[in-house]
């Protein structure tokens, strides 16, 4: 697979979201940097090229879909990095390194549950176009901004997919409950998960409990993103140090040592 | 025109050398640049034994750079040797080791391991471990313990040169610079991180597992160039600028100061090409700065 750095324009920046509110939801197409095709759940380094030092590294964004001539992320502003992301316009030049990491199984004709909490849904949109049986995908969606601050109506028709919003923290305890249930009955197939620290740990206990296969899409802060720095290390099942931007970020469940 | 440095028993490509920790073990650059363009490439820090580093969070990044407290996670020097070297480019560009252990000793252990190793260009000896013999300061803090290990190494090297590498965190560079020079080093390579601290006050936790860190990149380039400075007039011995080097530009001031050659370090993560993109720019640059060659740029400074 083409692994590659270059200078692509910007084609559109679009925020999500209810038409009245500013929105720190935002889609980001760029042109396509020459790849020759991604695996979902692989991500790239962006860093556009106006920055200047004061930003020492790019920002780890998961590809969330891609096609000859574009490829499309979905990202939150959260700190400076997205900040300043989120104030490109059309034609403005990005670097882009990718596509790096591994990606998540796509195993045909096995009953797979995606499991998306939040920001978590971004590789999931690529994930469900590429997947050559998408009548075998089921797609369980737990968000906290309204629903259209995420590409979810883009999948919604394509597959078979539910959503559990999150009003309040007390609204917590009944989302674990339905993860677990979720997992439990995967028992089978296969569970793939991205999403907030705690959701993941959920989801990785009960997939042990309930033995169920699933892989887990990690997040760190990521300085190279190329497995240079050793700054974004997990542990694994060994218990040792490797680093999330090469050995993942989708790790097997039990791959992963929290 | 010719690029070329020769310093310390090296002939270097050019004077472009990717720095320790930054650059992997260069393999993970190779689909972004051809690593035979570079004028060298020092590896991760290797121990004697595989080292897993510290606790998570390791990196942050902060204004115009960056803190890292890795702990020197590596495979060890003997995974080094079977599986990364031989996929290098040896015979093009020079493949430098960077060594790190926390006793005179081990140091000398760990470069007999790399002496007879004909991949391997030279060695870079890291003094930043904590001395647990001598009260807990860094070697690279003690002139009498840099040149005992200096001496350690360069005894055991089989010839190839020996680069110390020197840490900022001190009083007096040039003594330091000095007592590598007297402990027979080839050459010296300064600066290492500037030790460092970030907190967050809505957790009230320190940014960092180690609590303190290494700063590193453009932040410290002021002082970096000042170390360079002090230390090329310490000693007879080639210098290596290190320290904020994120252009062909920031390359030759450090040159102009009295570096032979400069190592890239944090400049690698603005985009992981940026390290050939110098290499590219220095013709260019070096019209601009009306300059025909290294070395009559080298320490040409004009202080008035
Ligand atoms: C493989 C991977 C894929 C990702 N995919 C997406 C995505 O599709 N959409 C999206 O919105 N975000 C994604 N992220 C997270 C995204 O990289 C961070 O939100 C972003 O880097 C924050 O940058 P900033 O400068 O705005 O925030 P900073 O100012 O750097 O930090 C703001 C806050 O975010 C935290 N943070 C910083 N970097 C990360 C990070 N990499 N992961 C988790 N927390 C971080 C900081 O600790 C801090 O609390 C992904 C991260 C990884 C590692
Ligand atoms: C993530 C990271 C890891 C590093 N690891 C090492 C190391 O293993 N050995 C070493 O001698 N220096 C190490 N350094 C220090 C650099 O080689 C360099 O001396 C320092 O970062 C200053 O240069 P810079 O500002 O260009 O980065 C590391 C630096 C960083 C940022
Ligand atoms: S971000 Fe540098 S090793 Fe993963």
């Amino acid at each position: 697979m083409v692994r590659n750095c270059r200078e692509v324009k910007v084609r559109e920046l679009r925020f999500l979201g209810a038409w009245d509110q500013p929105s720190d939801f935002v889609e980001l197409t760029l042109e396509n940097p020459g790849w020759d095709g991604y695996r979902p759940g692989q991500f790239a380094m962006l860093r556009p090229k106006h920055w200047g030092l004061e930003l020492s590294w790019g920002r780890p964004f998961s590809i969330s879909r891609a096609d000859e001539t574009s490829v499309t992320f979905f990202f939150q502003v959260v700190g400076r990095g997205t900040e300043r992301l989120a104030r490109l316009k059309p034609d403005d030049e990005v670097i882009i390194w990718g596509p790096l990491g591994n990606g998540f199984s796509a195993p045909p004709e096995t009953p797979t549950l995606l499991l998306a909490g939040g920001m978590g849904i971004a590789p999931f949109r690529g994930y469900i176009e590429k997947h050559p049986t998408p009548e075998f995908l089921r797609l369980v969606f737990a968000h906290r901004a309204g629903l259209d601050s995420y590409p979810f109506q883009q999948l919604v028709g394509s597959v078979r997919a539910e959503t559990v919003h999150e009003k309040s923290p007390d609204d917590l305890p009944m989302i674990i409950e339905r993860l677990q249930d979720e997992v439990r009955g995967a028992h089978g197939g296969i569970v793939l998960a991205c999403g907030p620290l705690p959701f993941l740990k959920t989801i990785q206990q009960a997939a042990r409990e309930h033995q169920v296969r699933a892989e887990l899409s990690l997040e760190r802060s990521m300085a190279c993103g190329v497995g240079a720095c050793l700054g974004c290390v997990c542990k694994n099942g060994q218990d040792k140090h490797v680093q999330v931007c090469a050995h993942g970020p989708v790790f097997k469940s039990d791959d992963v040592h929290f | 025109m010719d690029l070329r440095v020769e310093f310390a028993g090296l002939v270097l490509k050019n004077p472009i050398i990717t720095a320790s920790g930054t650059f992997g073990f260069g393999l993970e650059f190779a689909n972004f640049g051809d690593l035979k363009r570079l004028g060298g490439i020092v590896v991760k820090g290797l121990s004697l034994k595989p080292r897993e580093g510290n606790s998570m969070p390791r990196i942050v990044e902060t204004p115009c750079g960056m803190l890292n407290a890795i702990g020197i996670q590596n495979p060890g020097v003997e995974a080094f040797v079977r599986d990364k070297l031989p996929l290098l480019p040896w015979r093009e560009t020079a493949i430098i080791a960077n060594l790190y252990a926390c006793s005179a000793q081990e140091f000398g252990e760990l470069t007999g391991v790399l002496a007879g190793e004909e991949g391997v260009a030279a060695l870079e000896v890291n003094v930043s471990c904590p001395n647990v013999q001598s009260g807990g300061a860094a070697f690279g803090q003690d002139p009498t313990q840099i040149r005992k290990v200096t001496e350690e190494v360069k005894k055991r090297s089989g010839g190839k040169p020996v680069i110390v590498k020197l840490s900022p965190n001190v009083t007096d560079i040039g003594l330091c610079a000095r007592a590598a020079q007297e402990g027979g080093a080839d050459a010296v390579s300064l600066i290492n991180t500037l030790l460092g601290m970030a907190v967050d006050i809505r957790s009230r936790k320190p940014r960092l597992a180690n609590v303190v860190g290494g700063l590193s990149g453009p932040a410290i380039k002021p002082v970096a160039l000042r170390c360079v400075y002090q230390a090329s007039r310490a000693v007879t011995i080639p210098v290596i600028g290190i320290g904020g080097i994120g252009s062909a530009e920031d390359a030759l001031e450090f040159i102009l100061v009295g570096a032979s050659a400069v190592q890239v370090g944090t400049a690698n993560f603005l985009r992981p090409d940026q390290a050939f993109r110098i290499v590219d720019d220095l013709p260019r640059t070096m019209l601009k700065a009306r300059c025909e060659d290294f070395a009559s740029l080298r320490g040409s400074l004009v202080v008035s």
